[in-house]
């Protein structure tokens, strides 16, 4: 058979075995993105079927698939949206990295994996999956709920502190001495700051460059450019995925609404790839051994997690039960961890860090939907055992309705 | 009667929370989606936190459910109704029409009809009263007074294909 033949054989084979894992996971209503790691798992090294002639284009394929994910992750928020969130909610911020980073790191180093890859495994413990996230939030009607701010206002740090954790990570696999290593992050950080600020003060400029009613035009110049400073990026140590989620956060307005539109199935074909990427690197007869760990690190970071969006939603005047539905939603982890998982791996770390987060991946993306729904009843049920013993005392009734000013006036009648 | 405010809330990713609390001190919400698209929630007594009810709507269904809530009802696409007889429409021009590309003035609608083109809304942009010189294109929406008849018969002549 000819090598082109084969090539459209095999990947078109991959796409399609996609498509119905797709449908599946809607059937399930899950994500998809368990199955598409397991899809990986199953064509890869050691697994039923290796790949031959398509693994190179898959291979390109995962990177703009990274790429396509931060970018529209940046296009989902403006530059201010970030500021705000920075100015107001940092503390939040704050708990949630020490809690649930913390764990992975101590992990990665009780497994004799050294510093680097501590830094790279707290990372897959600490951000959550917005996507994930954000459809659980729609599926289960919670769009309107009071707590679903302090949830967002979470995600939005967590992915401003991807664009600043990323280079550090790349540099510190990069594997360079302490003085060139330092002098690559602070590089590193220098281009993201830069980047930052000037979409900050002009992003309606960039957006105005950009801005065109031809939506062919529209796709090709959003990708043409993402891609260059992507590349640029990887260029200066920055990371592509760190340009990307940039360039999203400079566009703004008509354009970053439109670009959304054009590229949200280009995102949906390239991230799939990805995933099959990552699951196609690991061999699946790798796991079993790091199930357990993996499984005592995704019990560990469920807990931090409910108690990080416990405590937030505490500090923003939310009653009992909202807490726990915050902290619940939280939980998910998903394709950043798989980002980070990637990086790490692609540069040769310990062997064992991509199984690890494989199956830390697939047990949290599949209980975080669980989790969202659940920890509230389950939560209300077990204080409700104790309060019962103790006092009556049920946080609900009071709790926000006291602090809405100038809603809770009583209407005068004239 | 005291005005009603809502207050608003940002929600990053997804777009703005404006929420109201009525005179029985129920609490509502509307999340204004970046695509068009609203989702109408209703907050339960025993937890104000949570919705007890939560519908997402289109653009269209929630421009169907403002005029339904408005307290005066008129029907779906008049602008305002005056007493006078005089109704305001919109009304909307096809990818298609024959008029797109074509001049304001061909379509003499004022010597037909009697009606007057208030101004053309064009994507996000509003002409405020064209002239006869001002081209016309598919997709355009033209606000037009005058009598009953006369809108209908501007709605025909502007129907042409």
């Amino acid at each position: 058979m000819h090598s082109s033949a084969v090539f459209l054989i095999e990947f078109g084979a991959i796409i399609l075995c996609l498509g119905l894992l797709g449908r599946l996971a809607a059937r399930l209503r899950f994500s998809p993105i368990p199955l598409y790691l397991l899809a990986g798992l199953a064509f890869g090294e050691g697994g039923l079927l290796p790949l031959g002639t398509s693994e190179e284009f898959v291979a390109v394929g995962a990177e703009i698939g990274v790429v396509l994910l931060l970018l529209m992750l940046g296009l989902e928020y403006t530059a201010g949206d970030l500021v705000s969130n920075l100015k107001t909610q940092y503390p939040a911020g704050i708990v949630d990295a020490t809690l649930n980073a913390l764990p992975g790191a101590a992990m990665a180093l009780l497994l004799g994996w050294g510093p680097i890859a501590a830094v790279a495994l707290a990372g897959i413990t600490w951000i959550s999956s917005s996507g994930v996230i954000a459809k659980v939030l729609g599926d289960l009607g919670r769009i309107g709920n009071r707590e679903t701010p302090v949830i967002l206002s979470i995600l939005v740090l967590e992915d401003l502190s991807m664009a600043v954790y990323l280079p550090v990570v790349t540099a510190l696999l990069a594997g360079t001495g302490i003085a060139a290593g330092s002098v690559t992050l602070a590089i590193a950080l220098g281009v993201a700051g830069l980047v930052l600020v000037v979409a900050v003060r002009y992003g309606r400029h960039i957006s105005r460059f950009v801005s065109t009613d031809d939506p062919e035009k529209l796709l090709l110049v959003v990708l043409g450019l993402t891609l260059v400073v992507a590349g640029i990026a990887q260029q200066l140590q920055v990371s592509a995925a760190v340009g990307a989620f940039l360039v999203g956060i400079a566009l703004s307005g008509e354009v970053a609404e439109g670009a959304h539109n054009l590229l949200a199935p280009l995102r949906d074909l390239f991230a799939a790839v990805f995933f099959v990427f990552f699951g196609l690197h690991t061999d699946p007869a790798s796991i079993p051994p790091v199930l357990l760990p993996a499984l005592a690190l995704a019990a560990v970071t469920t807990v931090t997690k409910i108690a990080t969006g416990w405590w937030a939603a505490r500090r923003a005047g939310i009653s009992g039960r909202g807490r726990w539905r915050a902290g619940g939603t939280l939980v998910a982890r998903g394709e950043f961890s798989i980002v980070i998982a990637g990086l790490a791996v692609t540069s040769g770390i310990d062997s064992d860090l991509g199984p690890l987060a494989t199956a830390y991946v697939l047990i949290l993306v599949v209980l975080g939907p669980l989790t969202a729904r659940y920890t509230e009843p389950l939560a209300l049920r077990l204080t409700g055992l104790r309060a019962r013993r103790a006092a009556p005392d049920t946080g609900a009734g009071t709790g926000p309705d006291a602090v809405v000013p100038d809603q809770d006036t009583p209407v005068s009648r004239p | 009667m005291s005005t009603a405010r809502t207050s608003r809330t940002p929600l990053p990713g997804i777009g703005v929370r404006y929420d109201l609390t009525t005179r029985e001190h129920r609490h509502l919400s509307v999340v204004a989606h970046r695509d068009g698209s609203r989702t109408v929630s209703a907050y339960r007594h025993d937890d104000p936190d949570a919705c007890a009810l939560s519908v997402r709507l289109t653009g269209q269904e929630a421009e169907a459910l403002v005029d339904a809530l408005k307290p005066t009802h008129h029907s779906p696409t008049l602008l305002s109704t005056t007493e006078l007889g005089l109704v305001a429409e919109r009304i909307e021009l096809s990818g298609t029409s024959h008029w797109n590309g074509r001049l304001l003035g061909d379509t003499r609608m004022r010597t037909e009809t009697g009606v007057s083109i208030v101004a053309v809304l064009r994507r996000a942009e509003a002409f405020p009263s064209p002239g006869p010189g001002f081209r016309l294109a598919g997709g355009d929406t033209l606000i037009v007074i005058g009598t009953r008849e006369g809108v209908d018969g501007a709605a025909a002549i502007l129907g042409r294909e």
